[in-house]
């Protein structure tokens, strides 16, 4: 597996979670990526695995040359470290699917421009008075220093300036949805940059994935938990009533918390070991 | 493509067709501790707004003379049914106006024929 893979920023918008709370997504198309060359230690004195996305329009010769191997007409280029053992040849696809629901991201990407900028929308100054008889001092930056001593503006001063078209990464952000067929990545959160803005997707370090879970698996355990649902919801919908005979009460959410227990354990039984084989 | 084209989303059922000047009773869910609980709003319609997953309408009613407005997500599960009490005749879609209008002035006229649309 790659640490990550690139694509481009589609929107915001939101989803459902399973309390009914809004959950803000941030929705990126991420992939196919094709694998473009791959970088040894021997040869490149590090190891990395380039990966191209986005549909070129035109190469120009040096890029064709390049590319010849993989046979890709992509229009960016971007290098990411590869797991120990997983191995890629030139030519191979990668898709979104390498990420799951619940693994933590890092996404970046150049934020949008905003121009040359003043320093209360660059810096967030406070600006100057508008009343007891200040004049055009409404946004100026205020003093910039001492006198004679030091003589010159300490460096760093923040000061007017440009703003935005610079990199930045949004740290972990939350995979709330993969879907592979229209090969888009749902995360949580906003996402530097403009819409359609090209960004690269990486894992975050030092964060543990979710536990990985087979397509076939994810079946099973929607279905599974299909029908446990409904009763949950039945369960709910007499609770108002039971609430009137208190003495029912407890009886009632007694047998709430183990109807929903045997459907979880089942599935995070079978997950283990199909974990290890993909890893493998 | 738009990022709210993108959410799969529920229809659900048992909201009824309305539109801005109707009389609605809207059912929503209420979290209290660890008890959830239906709770019924109802009044007029002044805004229904597009937009995927984000898609809301406003409902204003008069309680004990304040005015009160509420606003709910069309697709939030928590919206469990919507209820049309009566249908009104408006001819604009958004009908802010009735926050300045209390009273006497403040009726929509009764749409009785369902032909016009």
């Amino acid at each position: 597996m790659l640490s990550g893979l690139i694509g481009r920023k589609i929107g915001m918008t939101h989803l459902f979670g399973a309390e009914s709370q809004v959950v803000p997504i941030t929705v990126l198309e991420v992939g196919p990526c094709v694998v473009t060359q791959v970088r040894t230690a021997a040869r490149d004195k590090y190891d990395a695995v380039q990966i191209g996305f986005g549909r070129a329009k035109a190469l120009n010769q040096p890029a064709r040359g390049h590319l010849k191997a993989s046979g890709a007409q992509v229009k960016h280029l971007r290098e990411f470290q590869a797991d120990e053992g997983s191995e890629f040849h030139v030519g191979q696809t990668l898709s979104v699917t390498q990420f799951q629901e619940g693994d933590l991201v890092d996404v970046t990407s150049t934020t949008k421009g905003r121009g040359f900028q003043g320093v209360m929308k660059r810096h967030g100054f406070a600006g100057g008075k508008r009343s007891h008889g200040q004049k055009d001092r409404d946004r100026a930056p205020g003093s910039i220093g001492a006198g004679t001593y030091p003589g010159r503006v300490v460096k760093g001063k923040r000061m007017p300036g440009h703003m935005g078209n610079r990199r930045v990464t949004a740290r972990k952000l939350r995979v709330e949805k993969v879907d592979g067929e229209r090969n888009l990545l749902m995360v949580r959160g906003a996402v530097p940059g403009a819409r359609s803005t090209l960004i690269t997707v990486s894992y975050t370090r030092g964060v543990p994935l979710a536990e990985r879970v087979s397509p076939e698996e994810l079946a099973a355990a929607v279905a599974a938990e299909e029908p446990q649902v409904e009763e949950t919801a039945t369960a709910e919908a007499d609770a108002p009533a039971v609430a009137e005979t208190p003495a029912e009460e407890p009886a009632a959410e007694a047998e709430e918390p183990a109807a929903d227990e045997t459907p979880a354990e089942e599935p995070a039984a079978d997950e283990k070991p199909a974990g290890d084989e993909e890893k493998a | 493509m738009e990022a709210r084209e993108v959410v799969p989303l529920e229809t659900n059922e048992k909201i009824a067709e309305f539109r801005p000047g109707d009389t609605v009773k809207v059912s929503v869910w209420i979290r209290e501790g660890d008890r959830r609980r239906l709770q019924s709003f109802q009044g007029v319609v002044i805004r229904r707004r597009a937009g995927g997953p984000s898609a809301s309408f406003t409902v204003r009613r008069v309680a004990s003379g304040i005015g009160v407005e509420r606003s709910f997500l069309v697709y939030s599960p928590n919206v469990e049914s919507v209820e049309v009490v009566r249908r009104g005749i408006v001819r604009r879609a958004k009908l802010y106006y009735l926050r300045g209008l209390s009273g006497r002035a403040a009726r929509i006229k009764e749409r009785t024929q369902t032909g016009k649309r």
